[in-house]
């Protein structure tokens, strides 16, 4: 087969050969203000950060508003069908494990319709980077709640409110032993970029939750954090081997309480800095971690796990080398001879 | 004793599940292929694994057919019959001849067992009305017992010998040379030579045993071969011959093979054969469900594989959106279909051929993808290779259809030279197009070309909505997608597939019999058993469904009288009118899950015949 691989991975040199403008393509038509178009941009960013080259880039989403994203990267890629970008990539990455593989889909698409496969990619540990744009809704079918959608809910398809629970991504993710889960505001380019950055290097399936507006169905639903003031005042920034500080002045922190973990103020209830948790997102326990996405206030953001472990993809493609090693037939002539064989003269 | 010549002879083995009569069937038909007779042969398994041991539902059979010409089926009824206990003779005795030969293990005929069996009374024979001279009884368990009373084995391993002895009853019956199974289980036990001894030595019993009482048989049967073809051979089922056609045709692309599947009866055991290989660089994903095993295998295609998804018709309901998805986005793919009764779960471990119309038109919207079907065992690795290289050279997914009678029956395989097949050349995207191509750009053929990712200058997006023609971007404009809708259509109308064949009496038949995929067998075992009549009949089988051969209509509608047998309500037939004006035929429809019967076949379409002497029944 003829295929030309002309270049790769980051350069050697350290610094990229790519921009963003290089994984560029085409004009968004997201609404105006929708939190899309700002991860866009974070996106196009951290690839030329990361430097694999175009050609050697695919990203794969499913259907929905944020399934979109693909016609818009100057990259390899498919913007396939509902719930399925999670299935459709495990077998692009397993096939061609040269092949850097974002997979992108919304919270109907990758947690309602494509629940299935989001778990066992995760479980699986494929190294795929899993992006999870969360806006607690149906975008693109106008309008109902999703999977994400908070009880009681008003939406078109609930008008009285929903009477069901919400799925928390992180706890889905964990659930399925996965083992990288970090998160963003779409409108924090920094942290954005920040956390596709490590959901790159980190070997193994790796979710990256988006907290993204729907400006025209569910507007508000981030609003906590989605300014840079309200970041500053409801999320904390975990960093591994950091102190779980926050607050617009590092005035609060993260401690334990029994088996469970608290924002304190410091100087407050005697509590001081030397209370305060350090971040371990490399814990193999994901407790910790698990109590951390789950913060209401403050809002966890950054890498909240990142724990290494043998990739589905690597582990195929060894065991195949191993397999090469050990059996005596490696084309068709030579396996038909491993059958019982007669002759008929 | 009375040596019977016969052309043909057909053995079926039966027993509890756990009986090994798989095993016993097999080693029989290899020691048969040997000298050279053609084989045929068909597992029967019961659908509940867990019945009870010696109950009615547990009961399993494997036909041998062997014959000293061709033989095209496992045979309507069988010539001997083992029946290993007392619910296997209760079952299995429907598929005996009048005069066949049947072997008992006495031992598995005490109270209990007759009671599991629902026999009324202790004379089971006389309940069955079975002739005693025909029955060939012997404490079978007891004997297998004393065999192997020295041999230290516990008593569960030496009952697992039992069906070794009954083989070796067979193999004096016919005559057979014992060293080729010796053979065989020294092979097949390498590991464990004293197990392989175990069995030699009670198959020598069953033999010997033979030897010493064959005054109380009533014949030794000896099948003869005639025209034999040289060559080298081995046994092989229609699913590991199907997983063996996309091995080989991944090989001749120059491809990676990948599989995503799920498992499902009677598919399964293609993603068993393919799983073993992977000193062949063969990839196989066991995924969540059949959804993902389809739509891995459309990312796999993306990335540059041969990509195939296997499974039974279930599994093609959940894998219908995403092989649309590969029909839109214009990626090569094999969808395997071994067909098994419907609807729903339906009958799991039978057979049909009801997913016809499923697999031509069961997709949202207008999805034109190939279709082709294997005739037999063999066949199915010739269209399996068939069906890799239509989709790789046409970027396309095509739908294998083959079907649990051809999947778990077996024939002797004449070893295939790679070397003989044609070539394999996907139209990968030529290099000096950098720069002005475009992902639905055609060659001439009408085919869009391959740019697997990798490649630099080729970056390119996908995708489930429809596209731009000349630009791939996305596209609702109208005239737009009426044209891509005719392109994919013309793309698929355009595959070149061989013509239909017409056997038998091909110049002056009175009735042309039709039919698809895995019954091929059976017609013509039915068309030579009305033309050793004297009747006029041919037959035209379809292993291309979609596109039709170039000759169809000519052929359909060159004959007086033509009948459309398919086990299913009439969905061949139905797609022949469809495609042929004015194709009205007979039809002969059948939905037992179970393969046809040539008696039943030869009763069906003689009425439709005229009698050789011309005075029969005008239609
Ligand atoms: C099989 C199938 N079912 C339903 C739909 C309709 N549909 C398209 S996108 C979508 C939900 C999208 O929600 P989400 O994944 O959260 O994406 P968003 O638009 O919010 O970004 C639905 C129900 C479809 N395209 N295919
Ligand atoms: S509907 Fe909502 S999610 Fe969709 S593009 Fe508009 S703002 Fe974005
Ligand atoms: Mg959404």
């Amino acid at each position: 087969m003829e295929q030309a691989h002309v270049t790769s991975s980051p350069s050697p040199l350290g610094g990229s050969r790519w921009g963003a403008a290089d994984f560029k393509k085409g004009q968004p038509r997201w609404c105006p203000g929708c939190g899309d178009h700002f991860f866009l941009a974070s996106l196009h960013k951290a690839m030329a950060e990361i430097g694999v080259a175009p050609s050697q880039t695919a990203v794969i989403s499913g259907i929905g508003c944020s399934s979109r994203l693909p016609h818009y990267m100057a990259t390899y890629g498919m913007n396939t069908i509902h719930g399925r970008a999670a299935a459709i990539a495990t077998g692009c990455k397993v096939a061609n494990p040269n092949l850097t593989v974002w997979q992108v889909s919304g919270d109907g698409d990758g947690l309602a319709i494509g629940g299935n496969h989001f778990i066992h990619a995760n479980r699986r540990n494929i190294n795929l980077n899993m992006i999870l744009l969360n806006n607690r809704i149906y975008g693109l079918t106008k309008g109902q709640y999703s999977p994400t959608s908070p009880r009681g809910f008003v939406s078109k398809s609930s008008p009285y409110g929903t009477v069901e629970d919400p799925f928390r991504p992180a706890e889905l993710c964990f659930g399925a032993r996965g083992h990288f889960f970090a998160r963003a505001v779409a409108t924090d380019a920094p942290g954005t970029v920040e956390i596709l950055k490590a959901a790159y290097n980190h070997k193994g399936s790796s979710v990256c939750e988006i907290l993204q507006n729907c400006v025209i169905f569910n507007n508000g639903t981030h609003d906590a954090v989605y300014s840079k003031e309200g970041r500053a005042k409801n999320a904390i920034y975990l960093r591994h081997g950091e102190k779980m500080l926050f607050g617009e002045n590092n005035e609060y922190g993260i401690v334990q309480e029994g088996f469970n973990i608290k924002p304190v103020k410091l100087g407050e209830d005697g509590y001081t800095e030397a209370d305060v948790l350090v971040h371990d997102a490399k814990c193999e326990d994901n407790t910790l971690q698990l109590k951390l996405a789950e913060m209401e206030w403050p809002v966890a953001l950054g890498v909240i796990r990142d724990v290494e472990a043998p990739t589905y993809d690597d582990c195929v493609w060894s065991q195949i080398e191993e397999v090469k090693a050990a059996k005596k037939y490696h084309n068709f002539a030579e396996l038909l001879e491993t059958n019982d064989i007669w002759e008929v003269k | 004793m009375e040596i019977k010549e016969k052309e043909s002879v057909v053995v079926r083995f039966s027993g509890d599940s756990g009986d090994g009569m798989q095993l016993a069937g097999n080693i029989f038909s290899t020691v048969s292929a040997t000298v050279g007779n053609s084989i045929s042969t068909f597992p029967d398994y019961p659908a509940d694994i867990r019945a009870p041991q010696g109950s009615l539902t547990g009961v399993s059979g494997f036909q041998v057919h062997i014959g000293a010409e061709q033989v095209y089926t496992p045979g309507d009824l069988c010539d001997v019959l083992v029946a290993m206990n007392a619910a296997a003779l209760k079952t299995q005795y429907r598929y005996a001849k009048p005069d066949a030969a049947i072997i008992i293990d006495t031992d598995s005929f005490g109270p209990k067992d007759l009671e599991k069996a629902q026999f009324q009374t202790e004379d089971y024979l006389g309940e069955m009305g079975i002739d005693p001279d025909r029955v060939i009884a012997c404490p079978l368990t007891s004997m297998v017992k004393d065999c192997l009373a020295d041999s230290g084995m516990d008593a569960k391993s030496v009952s697992k010998c039992r069906n070794m002895f009954a083989l070796g009853l067979v193999c004096w019956l016919f005559d057979r040379d014992l060293n080729v199974a010796f053979n065989f289980l020294r092979e097949k036990f390498a590991k464990k030579p004293e197990i392989a001894e175990a069995n030699i030595k009670v198959i020598q019993a069953g033999y010997d045993y033979g030897h010493n009482t064959h005054s109380s048989v009533a014949n030794v049967y000896r099948v003869e071969t005639k025209n034999k073809v040289p060559g080298r051979y081995m046994d092989i089922t229609g699913n590991k011959a199907t997983a063996y056609g996309f091995i080989a045709a991944a090989e001749k692309a120059g491809l990676k093979l990948y599989l995503g599947s799920y498992p499902i009866t009677p598919a399964t055991d293609v993603l068993h054969e393919l799983s073993k290989h992977k000193s062949l660089g063969v990839i196989t994903v066991q995924c969540e469900d059949e959804i993902a095993g389809c739509a891995s295998a459309v990312g796999a295609s993306f990335a540059g594989a041969l990509a195939v998804t296997s499974t039974s018709g279930p599994g093609i309901c959940l894998k219908s959106e995403a092989m649309n998805l590969a029909v839109i986005m214009e990626l090569p793919l094999v969808v395997l279909d071994v067909q098994r009764g419907g609807p729903a779960t339906g009958l799991p471990t039978k057979s049909e051929q009801t997913d016809l119309l499923q697999a031509l038109f069961g997709r949202n919207g207008e999805s034109p993808m190939p279709v082709v079907a294997a005739a037999s065992p063999t066949d199915c690795f010739e269209m399996a290779f068939a069906a890799s290289k239509m989709a790789l050279e046409h970027m396309t997914p095509v739908i294998l259809m083959t079907d649990a009678y051809v999947a778990n029956g077996s024939a002797a395989f004449k070893l295939p030279n790679l070397s003989e097949y044609p070539a394999i050349n996907p139209p990968y995207v030529p290099e000096e197009l950098k720069g002005s191509w475009t992902p639905y750009m055609r060659n001439a053929e009408g085919v869009r070309y391959w740019a697997v990712p990798g490649r630099e200058g080729f970056e390119h997006i996908l995708g489930g909505l429809e596209k731009d023609d000349k630009t791939g971007a996305i596209s609702t404009n109208p005239e737009n997608h009426d044209l891509m809708t005719r392109k994919r259509q013309a793309k698929i109308a355009a595959i070149p597939v061989p013509d239909l064949e017409v056997l038998g009496d091909k110049d002056d038949a009175e009735l042309l019999i039709v039919g698809f995929g895995g019954t091929y067998g059976h017609l013509h075992a039915a068309m030579d058993e009305l033309r050793a009549q004297g009747k006029k009949v041919a037959l035209a089988h379809f292993r291309y469904i979609n596109p039709l051969p170039a000759n169809t209509a000519d052929v359909l509608r060159r004959y007086p009288k033509v009948v459309v047998a398919e086990q299913n309500m009439g969905q061949l037939a139905g797609w022949l009118r469809m495609k042929v004006d004015g194709f009205v035929p007979q039809q002969y429809n059948e939905v037992k899950g179970q393969p046809f019967k040539v008696a039943e076949l030869v009763a069906a379409f003689g009425p439709l015949l005229t009698s050789p002497k011309g005075e029969g029944q005008k239609s």
